[in-house]
């Protein structure tokens, strides 16, 4: 089915029509239960693990191999058909929304984990492995997969990599960028191309470094080449109370200044320590405005060195209350707290919106701050759970829609971005642009840093089909050279700060 | 060929524009002026020289702002005084920091810390056009857009001019303890050291030495040390030996890069075999020294392509390089160069310098 024919009159919707065609040929191909047509089933992907924006896909594809997924690929382009990958659905930022007129291909069939060779550190796996399951399939030999994303029991690497996921563990083991050495890649035109691969440094560009993180807009990924690192010889899980959200601020700089680099450093405010009580009974210290939980890992030497530092920060700091976790279901019981803390949110509140910011560590007292004063000026409010070590937030803006707040807690949500953008920070740190916040990239970037990213774009996907209206505001059409705008940058316009 | 050392970017920016369609050859210190493949003589010599500012040291966020042309070793010393430093450290003396990212140089501690691609957070860059672009910020954490950052890592300034760069920082280390042991193979010590708890900063081989930095707090430097010895042998000592991680190349010879999966040491050692070497034991790296013909270059290929690596000649006279295919097969080159060709349609920036794209 060509574009000419779908462009037919008659034809009610010209993408239903190619989609009519390619779906009898993906039923052809890959079989009936690879390809989801009925309207109540495709209904089933229509979000990803943000709700707020839903769009029931035109066609479901499940692909159970690379092959596929190329023929898949080959196919929409030939056709003129945007798609949009999938893994498990757990992304917050809108980053799989479908496209209505598109195929969205789901590579949760993609299961096999290729290659593991522990004496090399890497471990090959298809885009549908879950993430844990890479630590588990080395395990057994003492090692581990570092990026830790809070749903990494469900959530898939192919995922991770379109995201560049994060996690708690972040701060010293870096995120998925850092893990990834290799990529086969299905390219936009259906094409297969390889990068990188088990040994580092591979000559010409760093295209590794470039797909993973474009949120799925630069082809669809069928193989990762992941490194894996040895456990460390000892884990040491710290929970301190504090008196008040500044002071345990204070002890996270502290710790950093000390030339101390924890595995995490996890910081939870009163409302969030609350909501994480009612769910899970986490036991944290009795009247803490703030608990900071820091984990420290590596040569037993090096962390007992490490240890009794942090300590004593905390205590000069004003911890009024200091666990370390005695073991393991110890230091289990510790996180249990923290990581229950956004689903616990709907015991205190009926719904919530998860934000995702940065700002540099040291304003983070003053942007804590003024997220206070928003949330009294604006009667909504916020509850505060962060990677502290590398000035992440998470705020959860609490709203009761059936009161009619939805709109305030949005305000509120965005003033936090702008407070971050303010601050020389990022509108996102783990979650990603997505759909959610393409319209934010403006604040942070010029037309002319956005047409230079596109560049990339356009060297991977010239007819804009992969992922189509993700990360960027406005699509532009490939061969136009950046636009020559003289305009200063809007964050130096607003007053805001000095063009770095 | 005529040289321009402007003092801004928006002058960096102008000079570039205006020299359009002509071409461009981008020097930053000239400590690595022959690395890559055989430099076409340009129009115009870019050079950073003037562009040398440390723009923004936060220290209190572990966070530098420098511009290109500024070097290593006196970005260093301002970080030094605030206890951190930029964890990379390339042996060239002289260089900048925009001749580092472009060429993805790296030294012995890349082992802990990565190569540049894993430290800089972002980049302001200029196009063969003039255009101006940035990406990435200043703080580690952040994932919005693309990450220009990586792509420029490595592209031996042909995607654009660097300008800008901002990194995350590192502690300096409070002690330093080196574990030097003679081995004539190394592999099962670096297998058993890899496997071990321990977190060496470098696993460096010299041919006949494997040496074992390891940069912690003091007691935890010295028990670590202590440990390693009992595991590998050697002597413990509270410095670095001389020439630690120098390039094993001579003026007037060939250098080269191979790399391999990190598993393959004993095999990638023996294939290097006649050659001076210097390499990073623990990370895939080798640095080959000496006389290298079409023929044996081949032949290395072939050998490393076994262990999944590369061989690339990294320096060397350029009438030896026009001998030589300088940078190899490479892999997923058809997407490179349509990367390029977004970006430098015209082929302005540093040509014949990426060759192989």
């Amino acid at each position: 089915m060509s574009a000419t024919t779908s462009a037919l009159p008659g034809a009610e919707n010209p993408g239903n029509v190619a989609l009519d065609g390619l779906a009898r040929e993906f039923v052809a191909a890959l079989g009936p239960a690879a390809v989801v047509t009925d309207r109540v089933q495709l209904r089933t992907y229509e979000c990803d693990g943000l709700t707020a924006y839903r769009c029931i896909p035109g066609l479901v594809v499940l692909p159970e191999t690379a092959e596929q997924v190329g023929y898949v690929v080959r196919r929409c382009a030939q056709s003129s058909v945007p798609f949009v990958a999938r893994g498990a659905g757990t992304g917050l930022s809108g980053g799989a929304l479908p496209v209505a007129t598109g195929v969205l291909i789901v590579l949760s069939r993609l299961t096999a984990v290729r290659n593991v060779s522990v004496d090399d550190e890497r471990v090959v796996v298809e885009p549908g492995v879950v993430n844990l399951d890479v630590s588990r399939a080395v395990a057994a030999d003492g090692y581990f997969y570092a990026p830790d994303p809070s749903s990494q029991q469900v959530c898939t690497i192919g995922g991770n990599v379109a995201e560049n996921s994060g996690g708690a563990h972040c701060l010293k083991y870096g995120f998925t960028a850092h893990h990834v050495t290799g990529l086969e890649v299905v390219l936009p035109d259906g094409s297969v191309s390889r990068f990188g691969g088990l040994a580092p440094d591979p000559p010409g560009y760093d295209v590794v470094g470039a797909l993973v993180g474009s949120e799925g807009t630069l082809g669809i990924v069928t193989e990762v080449t992941v490194r894996v690192v040895a456990v460390p010889e000892r884990v040491e899980t710290v929970l301190a109370g504090f008196r008040s959200m500044d002071d345990a601020g204070e002890a996270v700089s502290a710790i950093v200044a000390a030339g101390v680099l924890p595995a995490a450093v996890e910081m939870m405010d009163t409302l969030s320590i609350e909501a994480a009580e009612s769910a899970v009974a986490c036991g944290y210290p009795a009247g803490a405005q703030a608990v900071l939980i820091v984990e420290l890992d590596g040569p037993a030497a090096e962390v007992s060195a490490e240890l009794a530092e942090v300590e004593a920060i905390c205590e000069r700091a004003g911890a009024f209350e200091i666990r370390v976790a005695r073991d393991a279901d110890d230091r289990v019981a510790i996180w249990r707290g923290r990581k229950s803390a956004f689903a616990a949110m709907g015991r205190i509140s009926r719904d919530y919106i998860v934000q995702d910011g940065v700002v540099p560590r040291t304003s983070l007292p003053q942007v804590l701050r003024d997220i206070a004063l928003l949330s009294a000026e604006s009667g909504i409010r916020v509850a505060n759970v962060f990677h502290a070590g590398d000035g992440n937030l998470h705020p959860l803006v609490l709203f009761d829609s059936t009161r009619g707040e939805t709109a305030a807690a949005e305000a509120v949500s965005e003033r936090i971005l702008e407070l971050c953008i303010e601050h020389g920070g990022s509108i996102t740190g783990e979650h990603g642009v997505g759909n959610d916040k393409k319209k934010h990239m403006g604040r942070m970037f010029t037309e002319v840093d956005l047409d230079v990213m596109q560049l990339v774009r356009c060297a991977f996907d010239p007819q804009s089909l992969c992922n189509p209206g993700k990360v960027f505001p406005t699509p532009r059409l490939c061969g136009e050279r950046p636009g020559r705008r003289t305009g200063v940058h809007p964050v130096q316009a607003a007053g805001l700060g000095e063009v770095f | 060929m005529p040289t321009v050392a402007p003092a801004t970017i928006d002058d960096l920016a102008a000079a570039v524009r205006d020299t359009a369609p002509s071409s461009i050859a981008v020097r930053g210190g000239g400590s690595k002026r022959d690395w890559g493949g055989v430099a076409e003589v340009a129009e115009l010599e870019v050079s950073t020289a003037a562009l040398d500012r440390i723009v923004e040291h936060a220290d209190g966020d572990f966070v530098v702002t420098v511009q290109a042309g500024a070097r290593l070793a006196d970005v260093q010393n301002v970080l030094g005084s605030k206890g951190q430093w930029l964890a990379l450290d390339p042996p060239e003396a002289g260089a900048t920091i925009g001749g580092i990212v472009a060429t993805a140089a790296s030294g012995p501690r890349r082992l802990r810390f990565g190569t540049p691609r894993d430290l800089l957070i972002g980049v302001t860059v200029v196009l063969a056009d003039g255009t101006v672009a940035r990406s990435g910020g200043k703080v580690v954490k952040n994932v919005a857009g693309y990450d220009l950052g990586k792509l420029f890592c490595g592209a031996f300034g042909t995607l654009g001019v660097i300008a800008q760069c901002t990194f995350r920082l590192h502690p300096s280390p409070r002690a330093i303890r080196c574990v030097s042991v003679p081995l004539d193979d190394p592999g099962d010590a670096v297998r058993s050291l890899r496997r071990s708890p321990f977190r060496p900063s470098a696993i460096e081989y010299d041919g006949t030495r494997l040496s074992i930095v390891v940069e912690a707090f003091e007691s935890a430097a010295d028990a670590q040390a202590e440990q390693i010895r009992a595991l590998v042998g050697g002597e413990v000592s509270a410095a670095v030996p001389e020439q630690f991680g120098a390039r094993p190349w001579r003026s007037g010879e060939v250098g080269l890069k191979a790399t391999f999966r990190v598993g393959a040491l004993s095999p990638a050692l023996a294939l290097a075999r006649g050659f001076r070497l210097s390499a990073h034991a623990a990370s895939g790296v080798l640095w080959l020294g000496g006389a290298v013909d079409a023929g044996v270059l081949d032949e290395l290929r072939a050998g490393f392509a076994a262990y999944d690596g590369s061989v690339v000649v990294v320096a060397a006279p350029d009438g030896m390089k026009r001998k030589l295919d300088v940078w190899g097969p490479v892999r997923g080159v058809e997407v490179m160069r349509r990367i390029r060709d977004q970006f430098d349609p015209d082929r302005r920036m540093n040509r014949g310098v990426l060759d192989a794209v």
